[in-house]
């Protein structure tokens, strides 16, 4: 699919979100929540701490399984997936979503290369014949691996890594191995990334390029982006969409404008007395 | 220890501690002499008699006191001047290490080629051939396990079962099918791999001390059921009587009916033959795991284990089926355990459970873990050091464990990834001397 195509289709609900509840024994943690995210948009969910955002990620990728709810991703090219039937893994294999953790999970001891080519596990499976082309060395894989590897540079040199390409990536600063993470996720070819507080601990001049990363993410790529983020400097600055959650439940949903002037997420994020708009 | 450490700008409560130390060692070393070394009991007649040996015990304790109190000692002295000295000595083990990562292929090969020449080298007796075969199976192991182990981070205390599997196999189709070695070696290897599957897929969901547990108690039912089913493995008085290897079907015997090895070549007859042969027999099945697992690692199969054994969670988010992973690392790994096993049966031609124990499996993990989780040629050297010096030093056999537990700690407390801790990348995109920013990066901290 090429990027011309995927931009043409900009606008169509890719993920629907619809009456999700998740309680963990008497702890409603997500109370019927419904929301859309579109393709070539970037959905921010933002809340104060405890609201329930990486719950809401985790039943999406398949960490948990819904108590009530439907999730629909409508693929561009495959067809309809409803995620809450699905297992953790086939929701990155087969529905294609990518996502990054908020308390980083890079393979440590890997190099970075060898991170991003991992993520492409799954067509570099297929090209090996599930490893006997590789033990034979036979040119179908070596093309493949080839293609991996050029592929993992593509993004080495959108997240500027190329130059330490071959560190352990446990031995990155935090700065590099956040956008590696987000590298790793882009390498699966998701049509739907998940970026759970990608900003969490970057210096502003390091969010200010997270910010133009993610932008060039949805207009190059034409995918939906998921984002939960605390750094409203982030979330204001290229959300096209914003979801508010409070103790589980949708409280503010719409474009920043709205959301930063909606009284009632003001009263959430500051209590009852009138606050900045700019803390919205 | 680390008190010691911290305070290094007060001598004088350092010393303190020193003291603090060797008392508390002292005390220690005095609980455990007692019983081990103050008492000893010895059988009278029919009776057994209690008799002390205070002053052994107490010049044990005395000793061992000492030592301590020359390591705390050392470390002061090592630690108060904060002089650049620690950090040369890391600037030549660097350099060390570079070196042996820049050559390690050259020395695999020279390494290969000296095991190929070995038996015909002057020096090489049947004693030195026989030393050798059992060095080169638990190097064989030792990279079979170190898939499971090493690369998949998978903990399995129960590897020797999957041996035993291989050993029996064989041993029960040649004797009760009169199968040839060659047919059933890769039979050996498919029942093993099944058998890994089998324990595989019950510890799917466990992890790290749970799973070692099970594999564990999987090591032990295998050993348990050859040792009680007697109508299937003839229990513990084991298999024998299982035919030796042939040449490609040429038997090594002085006479037969067909042809002979020693005929088929007209050379004269010699009962080195069949050693030679059984040496480089192992020699290629060890290499062969070798060639594999070194292949394996540069696949996504490879791959994958590695990213598992980094981390699961994340695995799952890209998409990597966990269990796929594990079940091909157990499999793989239990594989090459069933031909090392066949070779054995037929090594040996006899089987019992009692080869098969969980010392064994405890040797086997310690080469994986003394040698570097992961490394091939950790694995060789610590071999070596687990079943060769043993070997040489036979005249202290009786301190061996002793032995082994010292070289344990010291691996430990030196080289806590083992001896070749350090890992090369499957895949590189800089040219490895190319200076600048790819070598600029730390040094992994420790």
């Amino acid at each position: 699919m090429t990027a011309a195509q995927t931009i043409a289709a900009q606008g169509e609900a890719l993920l629907e979100v619809e009456h999700l509840t998740m309680r963990f024994g008497g702890l409603t943690a997500i109370d019927d929540l419904s929301f859309t995210a579109r393709r070539g948009e970037i959905t921010s969910i933002i809340g104060p701490n405890g609201a329930g955002k990486t719950t809401v990620f985790n039943c999406l990728t398949g960490f948990y399984k819904p108590t009530v709810g439907r999730l629909k991703l409508s693929h561009p090219t495959k067809g309809e997936h409803y995620l809450e039937r699905m297992e953790g893994f086939r929701i990155a294999q087969v529905a294609d979503i990518g996502r990054t953790f908020q308390n980083i999970r890079l393979f440590p001891k890997m190099t970075v290369l060898e991170n991003l080519i991992v993520a492409q596990h799954n067509a570099l499976m297929r090209a090996s014949m599930f490893a006997v082309a590789g033990l034979l060395g036979l040119s179908r894989y070596r093309n493949a691996e080839k293609a991996a590897v050029e592929k993992a540079c593509h993004w080495l040199e959108k997240v500027n890594l190329v130059e330490r390409a071959d560190w352990e990536a446990g031995n990155l600063p935090y700065g590099d191995q956040r956008r590696l993470e987000i590298a790793r996720a882009m390498c699966i070819d998701p049509v739907l990334l998940c970026l759970d507080e990608p900003a969490a601990g970057l210096n502003p001049r390091e969010s200010l390029e997270l910010n133009t990363l993610l932008k060039a993410i949805r207009d190059e790529q034409g995918i939906g982006v998921l984002l939960i983020e605390h750094d409203m400097s982030v979330v204001m600055g290229i959300s096209d969409h914003i979801v508010v959650l409070d103790h589980g439940r949708k409280i503010s949903d719409g474009d920043p404008a709205f959301v930063r002037n909606d009284p009632t997420v003001i009263k959430a994020y500051l209590g009852e007395e009138e606050g900045e708009d700019d803390h919205a | 220890m680390s008190e010691i450490r911290i305070k290094t700008d007060a001598p004088e409560a350092s010393f303190r501690d020193v003291a603090k130390d060797a008392l508390l060692t002292a005390v220690v070393a005095l609980v455990l002499a007692v019983p081990f070394i103050g008492l000893k009991s010895d059988s009278v007649g029919i009776a057994l008699a209690l008799q002390t040996r205070w002053a052994e015990m107490f010049a044990i304790v005395g000793a061992v006191v000492a030592g301590r109190v020359l390591i705390s000692l050392f470390r002061l002295r090592r630690v108060q001047p904060r002089t650049p000295q620690p950090q040369k000595r890391a600037g030549a083990k660097e350099l060390a290490a570079a070196w042996g990562g820049k050559h390690i292929v050259l020395i695999g090969v020279a390494g290969f080629a000296f095991a190929a020449a070995l038996p015909f080298m002057p020096f090489s007796s049947r004693y030195t051939i026989d030393i050798g075969t059992t060095f080169l199976i638990y190097v064989m192991l030792g990279w079979g396990l170190n898939i499971v182990v090493g690369l998949a981070g998978l903990l399995d205390l129960g590897y020797v079962a999957f041996y035993a599997v291989g050993a029996y196999s064989y041993a029960l189709l040649s004797t009760e099918l009169g199968w040839s070695f060659w047919v059933c070696l890769p039979l050996a290897g498919l029942f093993a791999a099944m058998f890994g599957v089998i324990l595989g897929f019950p510890v799917l969901r466990l992890r790290g001390d749970y799973l070692a547990i099970v594999t564990l108690g999987f090591g032990e039912i295998i050993r348990v059921v050859l040792t009680n089913w007697v109508e299937f493995s003839k229990g513990p008085n084991g298999i024998s009587g299982i035919p030796r290897p042939s040449f490609f079907g040429f038997s090594f015997a002085r006479e037969a009916e067909s042809t002979t090895f020693h005929e088929l070549f007209g050379i004269a007859y010699s009962s080195q033959h069949r050693i030679v042969f059984l040496y480089f027999l192992i020699l290629a099945l060890a290499g062969l795991t070798n060639w594999f697992t070194l292949r394996m690692r540069k696949l996504p199969t490879g791959r994958a284990w590695e990213a598992l054994r980094e981390d699961e969670i994340a695995c799952r988010s890209l998409g990597i089926n966990p269990t796929n992973v594990k079940l091909s690392a157990f499999a793989l790994g239990a594989m090459f355990a069933g031909f090392a096993g066949s070779f054995f049966s037929t090594r040996q031609g006899f089987v019992s459970p009692e080869s098969f124990t969980f010392m064994e499996s405890a040797i086997i993990l310690a080469i994986v873990v003394l040698g570097g989780m992961g490394s091939q040629m950790g694995v060789v050297l610590a071999a070596f050091a687990l079943v060769i010096l043993p070997e040489w030093f036979r005249d202290f056999q009786q301190y061996r464990m002793l032995l082994f537990g010292v070289a344990m700690v010291l691996i430990m407390v030196l080289k806590p990834t083992g001896v070749m801790g350090s890992r090369e990348p499957t895949i590189r995109l800089h040219k490895k001397d190319q200076g600048s920013a790819a070598e600029a990066q730390p040094e992994t901290a420790r």
